[in-house]
């Protein structure tokens, strides 16, 4: 029973890890371009399929790793430049649909230069042992999942909060046109900002691939649970993001050890209670 | 004649479909503080933002220091020497003081006023240089946008109602600022409801009504005329001069 609990709460976090890499960079370009970009799990699906060619180019992971996120970042940015960009001065219906366009597109595209059967990833030789924790033996590589998401969250949380940047980021989501007022031009980090979150997506899919596996659909089933991730955490709060992660993949992991019926009903369960809470508290102001 | 620092002509500017400034022409010459007055929603922010581009004019040529800035970047407009004092302050909430300030003097031009300048000049941003933005009091948002734009070292500034909301200490604290910046050549124009206090610091007035320019003067000639104040800016000139006075 012990036994049990522990790995499975091991796998709920590397799961929520995953998760987090996601809902990162989706909350982070939501915050700041007001742009809930549907596209998003195809950049993660995108950085799979780059890392399986990298492998089979280069046969290192490592490379994988790097150059994998860096063409889903590329990609994203080229996105947020052509075509994005123009549609800031429309409403949001508008964008929204732009990016589901995307992810249709990206989707068969994919389809076609990577085909339709599953593939795997293999773990790095590094990383292919198990470690020893509280008598039961869990695979290396996903505590070295747990590590990076833990990692990137304190990495991002500090450059947002603590530095110039992130400064002028915070600004930008606070009032985008008082930043212009003082001669910045944002559309530059309109588009790091959003290479920057496709790229984690990126990292996300290349990292994750060796435990999820890599097939088309995979795309759609990850940005339904990370829209779910960001809108249990708040748009935009990566703090919200990392908790409500936390939340949702441990609910998920335990959910299809225990109950596989209902497993994927849990989660919306969740998202709708999370939804009413907030209504609820938000009368209870207007009340006040 | 002297070269006017910023001059608008014919200028039109629409929000969707209201036409909101309905041909406006004004000048500003340099080290003039020149106060834009008028009721409530006629037009006066929108005169400032058009000047920034926010949203640019839909016709018409605005002109700073000879050279044609209407149609250019919000960015470009203001790096050119504009400093923004916008309307209920925008100071950004969740940045701190000394945040909100590094920021702005990240992308200031070469001149007189720095950071460490900024806040002698400014002992109470001093105290709260660790404060978030939304913790401040009015009055301190309010130094703190002037401070703001201050540190970028314009030109010319725009200024939105800088006394709103301010108690009348304040108020002649902004004035004072006003007046000091003023000597030292900056030339200003200031948007205001304080009618007292406009023509207090003003070389000369403009009035606008429903998007249009329906007065220039001089602020004795104001004083001295109430009709204009009775029917343009909804305030009787009395002994004790009230209105859209904050105090
Ligand atoms: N963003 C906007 N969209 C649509 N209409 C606006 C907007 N801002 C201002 N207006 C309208 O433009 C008119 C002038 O507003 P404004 O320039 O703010 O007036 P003032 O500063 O003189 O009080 C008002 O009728 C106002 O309702
Ligand atoms: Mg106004």
């Amino acid at each position: 029973m012990l036994e049990f609990l522990t790995v499975q709460s091991l796998n709920g976090l590397v799961y929520s890890m995953v998760l987090f890499l996601l809902a990162l960079g989706l909350s982070l370009t939501f915050g700041l371009l007001r742009v809930v970009n549907l596209a998003h799990g195809a950049f993660f699906l995108m950085g799979a399929y780059f890392g399986t060619t990298v492998w089979g180019l280069t046969h290192s992971f490592w490379a994988a790793v790097v150059i994998a996120p860096l063409g889903a970042a590329l990609m994203g940015g080229l996105l947020e430049k052509l075509w994005l960009q123009r549609f800031y001065v429309r409403d949001e219906l508008d964008q929204v649909i732009l990016t589901f366009g995307f992810a249709l597109v990206f989707s068969d595209l994919m389809k076609v230069l990577w085909g339709k059967d599953i593939r795997g990833f293999p773990t790095p030789s590094a990383f292919s042992g198990a470690v020893e924790i509280a008598n039961i033996s869990f695979p290396s590589y996903r505590l070295l999942l747990i590590l990076v998401g833990v990692a990137l969250f304190v990495i991002t949380w500090l450059a947002i909060e603590r530095t110039r940047i992130g400064a002028l980021i915070r600004a930008s989501v606070a009032d985008r046109v008082m930043v212009s007022g003082l001669g910045f031009d944002i559309r530059l980090l309109f588009t790091i900002v959003f290479a920057f979150g496709t790229g984690i997506a990126g990292l996300a899919g290349v990292l994750g691939a060796p435990i999820m596996g890599i097939y088309p659909g995979l795309d759609f089933e990850v940005l339904i649970t990370t829209l779910i991730v960001v809108v249990v955490g708040g748009l935009g709060s990566i703090a919200g993001a990392f908790w409500a992660s936390l939340l949702i993949g441990m609910a998920e992991t335990f959910g299809k050890a225990l109950v596989p019926e209902v497993a994927s009903f849990i989660i919306f369960a969740l998202m709708a209670g999370v939804l009413l809470i907030r209504a609820w508290g938000r009368d209870e102001e207007e009340v006040e | 004649m002297e070269q006017p620092i910023i001059s608008l002509r014919d200028v039109n500017t629409y929000y969707g479909e209201s036409h909101i400034l309905q041909s406006v022409s004004l000048d500003v010459f340099r080290g003039e503080v020149v106060s834009l007055l008028g009721r409530n929603g006629v037009g006066k922010t929108t005169t400032l933002q058009t000047i920034l581009g926010v949203p640019s004019p839909r016709s018409g040529e605005i002109r700073f220091k000879g050279e044609i800035i209407s149609g250019i970047k919000t960015s470009d407009i203001v790096r050119r020497g504009l400093g923004w004092v916008p309307q209920g302050h925008r100071i950004f909430p969740t940045l701190s003081v000394s945040e909100n300030l590094t920021l702005a003097a990240s992308r200031a031009r070469p001149g007189s006023w720095t950071l460490p300048k900024i806040y002698d000049y400014f002992p109470r941003l001093q105290e709260r240089r660790n404060a978030r933005g939304d913790a401040l009091s009015g009055g301190e948002q309010q130094m703190l946008a002037i401070a703001r734009a201050l540190v970028q070292n314009p030109d010319m500034f725009l200024m939105d109602e800088p006394s709103e909301g301010l108690s009348p200490r304040l108020v002649q604290e902004v004035g004072d600022l006003i007046k000091d910046l003023n000597r030292q050549g900056v030339s200003i124009l200031l948007v205001e409801q304080n009618l007292h206090f406009a023509l207090d610091m003003a070389d000369r007035v403009l009035i606008m009504n429903k998007g249009a320019i329906v007065f220039q003067g001089k602020p004795e000639q104001i004083r001295t005329n109430p009709l204009l104040c009775g029917q343009l800016l909804g305030v009787s000139m009395g002994k004790e001069p009230r209105s859209g006075l904050v105090n």
